[in-house]
């Protein structure tokens, strides 16, 4: 397991070296990255100016390594919009990007786990007809209609909750809902066929054979092994909120990363740009990584594996 | 006699329609007698034992009527009709399982020590480090190595031969007065077979246990078991002691299982699917003999009706309704 977690780890860090390497060389593939960042109508010497003190007519190869040292220390250049780092600009929004991310993971899988669990358990059910329901609800609507309809519905209508923003602690509910229902309804499907395929399996077969109760053999038999299959799940799903959060952050004017994002490329504030890029990078490899970690800690063959 | 099967009857509903698996079938089981099921893949071996202890997945299979006396000191049970608490108290503590795909019959994600004291902790109600102990005594009875250690040990650890050992414990970890053990070799190695046979029986000596025996090997049948069930179709075709089975087979497909092996002595690497034709089609009703159509003695009555088991001698009986050593048509008695 030891070589296995190691080889993991080298295998995140190779993975992120490379992100860089295309984030960087991504905006320099013009050949002149001070006309994607310098306005049109700006004059030529106002754009030699920028090329110089932005350091672009240096070697190729001066700027990446100059660039990796900096991000190595946490130092993504400064904002051409906001004139301060980057870094502090980014680590200013992560908060309530992970905030909305997180809530909206939780709140699915407490929801989604149970529904998929007892309706996989009990397919024809009552509580399995309401999954396959929000199942298919959850991945046929689009997060972004979603979005509008309950701003309108329970912000603008009802006026339960506020229409955008993080003021209040209610400010997270309508976001997290529209971001999270289409993960939910893909969880709710995965637990169900999860459960509905182990229950089948011959191993619980043996442990009915041996005469014991429905109930032990779901806690200790199903509920491990389906676990399994979610945790790695869990994982993917949890990049994609982070990542995903961006339309959900617009529309509700959420102050994070996504925002931040659709900000810095519309002032095509690049050092900004490039700087949310390597950090949503960075968590999504990390996430992988942790979900990959726990997997292994679970799943026997993979612990006392190579 | 511990266990009397009659009339079972068990169907699967399934999206291509009814699948008639067991069509009435019917044996008895003596204390501590080896009782051999034999009959092609499909024939309805394994339905019949898991109808037994309701181990069938329902949906979609439904078993449809019969009854299955278990019978304590002479007292008989109808395993059908128990309720749930009823028949997992018979799970593993009266009667056990040994199926026949060692590697995904064990649960994956725990130890080996824990699949076996589960059920002892289950049924005799035992202190988990009671459990431990007499699993690790039980693991050295299997005959695995080391087994204080490997009691924490994954099944992927093992090798097919040693998971079949588990599975053994499994089955006989209550002292059960039944083991049914559903073709326990067939996955294995040639080398390991001989061995997990030995196991099985030299355990059914030490405890005194039942053994229901399904399998394709006649040459096991031959060498180990008391008696002989044949089935087909869905139905008990022939029940007969082992002898008179191989020296006197009464119903043309054991017949004809007999001829299919080089030498008759069941020696051979020969499946038992060597007979001309195909098995019958189980999605619809029989309502004649199943193997009328492959049947080189069929006449007019093999297809008015299902022939019921007819005895032909005390312990021998035949669900044929021609004679084929007198040529001539059965006298009808029926012994349910
Ligand atoms: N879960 C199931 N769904 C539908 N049909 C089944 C199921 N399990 C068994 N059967 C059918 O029941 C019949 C008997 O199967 P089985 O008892 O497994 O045969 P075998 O004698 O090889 O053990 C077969 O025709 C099989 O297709
Ligand atoms: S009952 Fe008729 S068809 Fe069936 S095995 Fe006997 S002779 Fe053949
Ligand atoms: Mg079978």
């Amino acid at each position: 397991m030891q070589r296995y977690l190691i080889s993991r780890v080298i295998q995140s860090i190779f993975l992120l070296g490379g992100v860089l390497v295309v984030v960087f060389f991504m905006i320099r593939l013009t050949g002149d990255p001070a006309s994607l960042m310098v306005s049109r109508n700006a004059s030529e010497e106002m754009r030699e100016a920028f090329r110089e003190k932005m350091g672009f007519n240096r070697p190729l190869y001066v700027q990446f390594s100059d660039y990796l040292y900096g991000v190595l220390q946490g130092d993504f250049g400064n904002s051409l919009h906001f004139k301060q780092p980057a870094r502090e600009i980014i680590l200013e929004r992560l908060p309530a990007t992970f905030q909305l991310a997180t809530i909206a993971l939780l709140g699915a899988v407490i929801i989604a786990v149970p529904i998929g669990i007892i309706g996989g358990s009990n397919p024809g059910s009552f509580v399995d007809s309401l999954g396959r329901a929000l199942g298919l609800l959850g991945q046929t609507i689009p997060n972004f209609w979603l979005a509008l309809i309950l701003i309108l519905v329970f912000a603008v209508n009802l006026r339960w909750f506020p229409t955008f923003g993080r003021d209040s602690y209610l400010s997270v509910v309508l976001p997290a809902i529209a971001l999270g229902l289409g993960s939910m309804g893909q969880l709710v499907r995965l637990t169900r066929s999860a459960v509905l395929e182990i229950r089948n399996d011959d191993y619980i077969r043996t442990a009915k054979s041996k005469g014991i109760s429905q109930l032990k053999i779901g806690l200790r038999h199903i509920a491990r092994n389906t676990s399994l299959v979610l945790i790695s799940v869990i994982g993917v799903i949890y990049s994609y909120l982070l990542g995903g959060s961006i339309y959900i952050e617009i529309i509700f004017s959420w102050p994070g990363l996504g925002s931040l994002l659709e900000q810095a490329i519309k002032s095509r504030d690049f050092p900004l740009v490039m700087g949310i890029t390597i950090t949503f990078s960075f968590f999504v490899i990390f996430i992988n990584l942790l979900t990959d970690i726990a997997y292994a800690f679970i799943d026997p063959r993979i612990r006392y594996g190579g | 006699m511990i266990l009397q099967v009659k009339d079972l009857i068990t169907r699967f509903y399934s999206v291509d329609g009814v699948v008639y698996a067991l069509n009435g079938v019917n044996f008895a089981l003596n204390a501590g007698e080896t009782l051999a099921v034999v009959g092609e893949s499909g024939s309805g071996k394994s339905v019949t034992m898991m109808s037994l202890l309701g181990l069938i997945p329902q949906p979609p299979g439904k078993i449809e009527g019969g009854q299955a006396f278990l019978f304590e000191n002479d007292k008989p049970q109808d395993l059908l009709k128990l309720s749930e608490r009823q028949v997992r108290r018979v799970r593993g503590g009266q009667i056990g399982f040994i199926f026949q795909d060692p590697i995904s019959s064990l649960n994956p994600t725990m130890t080996i020590g824990k699949q076996i004291a589960e059920s002892m902790i289950e049924h005799l109600s035992l202190s988990q480090s009671d459990a431990r102990k007499r699993t690790v005594d039980l693991l050295k009875e299997v005959g695995i190595a080391d087994a204080d250690r490997r009691f924490d040990s994954y099944p992927h650890e093992f090798s097919g031969g040693m998971r079949q050992r588990v599975m053994i414990a499994i089955a006989v970890a209550c002292q059960p007065r039944i083991v049914i053990a559903d073709e326990p070799t067939t996955a294995l190695d040639v080398t390991v077979q001989a061995q997990i046979i030995e196991l099985i029986q030299r355990l059914q000596k030490q405890l005194g246990i039942a053994v229901i025996w399904i399998t394709h090997d006649l040459a096991v049948v031959a060498s180990m078991a008391d008696r002989v069930l044949v089935m087909y179709g869905g139905t008990v075709v022939e029940d007969a002691l082992v002898e008179d089975l191989f020296d006197n087979p009464q119903h043309p497909y054991t017949i004809g299982l007999l001829k299919a092996i080089p030498g008759a002595t069941g020696l051979g690497e020969e499946r038992l699917e060597s007979i001309e034709g195909s098995p019958p089609d189980l999605l619809r009703e029989l309502t004649s003999c199943p193997f009328a159509p492959r049947c080189q003695f069929v006449f007019d009555q093999c297809w008015a009706k299902l022939p019921p088991l007819i005895s032909v001698t005390k312990h021998h009986r035949a669900a044929c309704f021609y004679d084929v050593e007198n040529e001539i048509p059965r006298k009808e008695v029926e012994h349910g």
